[in-house]
């Protein structure tokens, strides 16, 4: 009976996650576009729905809501599918689309071709495992292991980079050390000389259109006369020579144009962040960043150490933390009651903070990238990324709890070498921050050097 | 170059195909490559006014195809200044891409950043499409590119939805990849012809001479430095155009 009612609240929730979804599919990601194939609509949302699950069965562990052995079926039951969705479903819808765009394949080699490219997937995806120590060895061959160990990869790599990134351009957007100071005399100056090239291109083309009229009024009168044909040859020449410089001169000039309307949108982008950054939410975000620097300095510190000694943590933050407090600091309280509170507060904001960051960045990305014709190819590759991701994230959330909790992950998934996945996670994560620092100085160090430049010429005019 | 010029701007959603539509009208030829537009291409067009009749004069057309990406939208309103005309494109395969134009007329009213609507709750949303044809004394053309990737059935759906309608203004199907969607003489070209010459005629030949920002703020109720005699157009009137002359009156 218990198993019964288990059953519906997993499934209450898992139709709320699906609506959730859907919603989530309508109002950001598929704003601007039609949605022509609803089957698009309920992958993204089923994929969504699952990854939930999986979360909602940590925090149940923790919380000790549920029975536990159908919590365990439950578990079991949700990476099948989400392995299924992830493997199988996503992949061969993704081929579908692909082939079905393509248009010089008739409809009736779409589905043979869709199959054999589904094949091929198949085929790359096993051998990712082959290459990384990834399961123990009494493994057996067609487990749930081997299919989560791969995607693991995937998603750890997905992960790593996301947070690399993540964690430093976070300060870069929001602390007030990086704003360059823009002046309204900067704007107007920019916007002044846009204005002047677009004039100036205006100009140029007016007289490539009226050289092209004479051109034709020139021919039309002069087609019949000996002598006519020999002027209008010699005209043609000039006049052709004329037009090719002109537009040389247009092309310099329009690519000139682009450059200043650039500049003028990064300094208008440049004020607004001046003005929000006064406002109660800048100078709280301004803190936020100061102290997501620091910690991502810690952790880059913390990937090099893992990495050169070799070393693995054994123990979890909670319990490290509470050990901590409890020794060094000398707070005297029950570590097992509030071991079991501070995890759930813990896991419940990593969970929080790992989805609301990855819709934003999906949606960010889905915008940049997105045409109408392409839109559900890539929505199809992001529901696959998403599935990876979460599955991912929960691998590696085991390292955060302590290990009372961590029972339902271990049994599940019992031929796993955790720690792989940790070290790989560290390794890409370092990789990704310094490449992050890197690419964000270089962007940054021409744009400081143009707007003095602009600044020291305003003054030399004056 | 001492030809009289008037000003017309291309708005739409990014990926619409303004860029295909503004090479097809200026250089009569088929765009090979297409980008997406940094800020703003600007294509220039000789056109004859009132073709074939005694009244005909050469006018130079600008074309401004301003590029739709949502990153650049904050420092876009600069090419908003002294237009003459607004060609609205949208997708004829994507619908939402019809029910933004809406947001992008918005968009150009409120280019001072402004707000013109005063006293209403305005977003692109609640905006009453009367008060557009009133505040916006600006020839508006819609024009659905991509004509040749939907079928008759969708054709006949995208009629019914019209935004065009709602605005009272002319709207044709264009395929911007095929030269004979506007060749002379067909009804695309024709309706392109009228349109052109209605925004010249705008421009040049009433007696309310004034910019499209003075008539703006003669709207909205506030004076025109310009005129002493004024009459405040209600928003809620048709747009007709009112001669006002110096006695004021019409």
């Amino acid at each position: 009976m218990t198993f019964f009612k288990d059953t519906l609240v997993i499934l209450i929730s898992q139709v709320v996650f699906f609506i959730g979804g859907l919603i989530f599919f309508v109002k950001q990601l598929f704003k601007n576009y039609e949605i022509k194939d609803i089957k698009v609509q309920v992958i993204f949302s089923s994929t969504f729905a699952l990854s939930l699950t999986l979360f909602l069965l940590i925090i149940f562990e923790i919380v000790g809501f549920l029975d536990s052995s159908s919590r365990f079926f439950h578990w079991r039951l949700s990476l099948i599918s989400i392995l299924v969705m992830v493997v199988a479903v996503i992949p061969y819808y993704i081929a579908f689309s692909l082939i079905s765009n393509i248009r010089i394949v008739s409809s009736r080699y779409s589905t043979p071709l869709t199959i054999i490219l589904w094949l091929g997937f198949f085929y790359c995806f096993w051998r990712i495992g082959d290459k990384f120590p990834l399961l123990s060895v009494n493994a057996q061959m067609f487990s749930i292991e081997q299919g989560v160990s791969r995607i693991g990869v995937i998603g750890v790599t997905v992960m790593a980079i996301l947070s690399g990134f993540g964690a430093v351009n976070f300060p870069f957007t929001n602390m007030n050390y990086f704003i360059h100071p823009v002046t309204q005399n900067d704007v107007i100056n920019t916007e002044r000389k846009l204005l002047q090239t677009l004039d100036m291109i205006i100009a140029k083309k007016k007289r490539i259109a009226l050289e092209k009229k004479n051109r034709q009024k020139q021919q039309n009168t002069t087609k019949n006369s000996f002598w006519g044909l020999i002027s209008s040859v010699a005209n043609k020449s000039s006049m052709s020579e004329n037009i090719g410089q002109l537009r040389l001169e247009i092309s310099g000039l329009e690519e000139l144009a682009r450059q200043l309307f650039l500049e003028l949108t990064d300094m208008k982008n440049m004020q607004e962040r001046q003005k929000w950054s006064s406002t109660w939410q800048g100078k709280y975000f301004n803190f936020l960043g100061l102290f997501f620097s620091f910690y991502c300095v810690w952790k880059i510190l913390m990937c090099t150490i893992n990495i050169v000694f070799d070393r693995v943590g054994k123990k979890d933050v909670v319990t490290r933390g509470i050990e901590i407090a409890i020794h060094w600091l000398g707070f005297q309280f029950d570590a097992t009651f509030w071991s079991q509170h501070i995890s759930f507060f813990l896991v419940g904001c990593i969970v929080v903070t790992s989805i609301r960051g990855l819709l934003i960045t999906l949606t960010k990305f889905f915008y940049s990238i997105s045409s109408s014709r392409s839109s559900n190819i890539i929505v199809l590759i992001l529901a696959q990324l998403m599935g990876m991701y979460f599955c991912s994230s929960v691998l590696l959330l085991r390292m955060n709890m302590p290990a009372e909790y961590r029972v339902i992950i271990t049994e599940v998934l019992s031929g796993l070498q955790f720690n792989f996945f940790h070290r790989w996670f560290d390794v890409i994560f370092l990789l990704s921050a310094l490449s992050s620092i890197f690419l964000l100085f270089i962007i940054r160090k021409p744009l400081v050097m143009t707007e003095n430049s602009a600044s020291t010429s305003f003054d030399h005019n004056n | 170059m001492s030809l009289d010029k008037v000003r017309v701007v291309f708005l739409g959603d990014t990926g619409c195909g303004k860029s295909s539509l503004v090479n097809l009208i200026a250089n009569n030829e088929v765009l090979a490559n297409s980008w997406t537009t940094v800020g703003c291409q600007i294509e220039v067009k000789l056109h004859e006014y009132k073709e074939d009749t005694s009244h005909q004069k050469q006018f130079f057309i600008e074309l401004f195809d301003v590029g739709g990406s949502i990153s650049h939208k904050i420092s876009r309103n600069i090419f908003y200044q002294q237009i003459n005309g607004i060609v609205l494109v949208h997708d004829l395969t994507n619908r939402k891409s019809q029910d933004n134009l809406k947001n992008w007329l918005f968009e150009i009213i409120n280019k001072d950043g402004k707000d013109v609507l005063k006293g209403t709750n305005a977003s692109a949303d609640d905006m009453d499409t009367e008060q557009f044809l009133g505040i916006c004394q600006i020839p508006i053309l819609v024009v659905g590119t991509k004509n040749d990737l939907i079928d008759e059935k969708q054709r006949k759906l995208s009629k019914n939805l019209a935004f065009a309608q709602e605005l009272g203004a002319e709207e044709i199907y264009i395929n911007s990849r095929e030269l004979r969607s506007i060749q002379a003489g067909s009804t695309n070209a024709v309706k392109l012809q009228k349109f052109f010459d209605k925004v010249i005629e705008r421009k040049y030949f009433t007696r309310d001479n004034s910019t499209f920002y003075d008539r703006q703020r003669k709207i909205a109720g506030l004076q025109s430095p310009l005129s002493e005699s004024n009459r405040y157009f209600s928003p809620f009137t048709s747009p007709t155009i009112v001669d006002i002359d110096n006695n004021n009156n019409i």
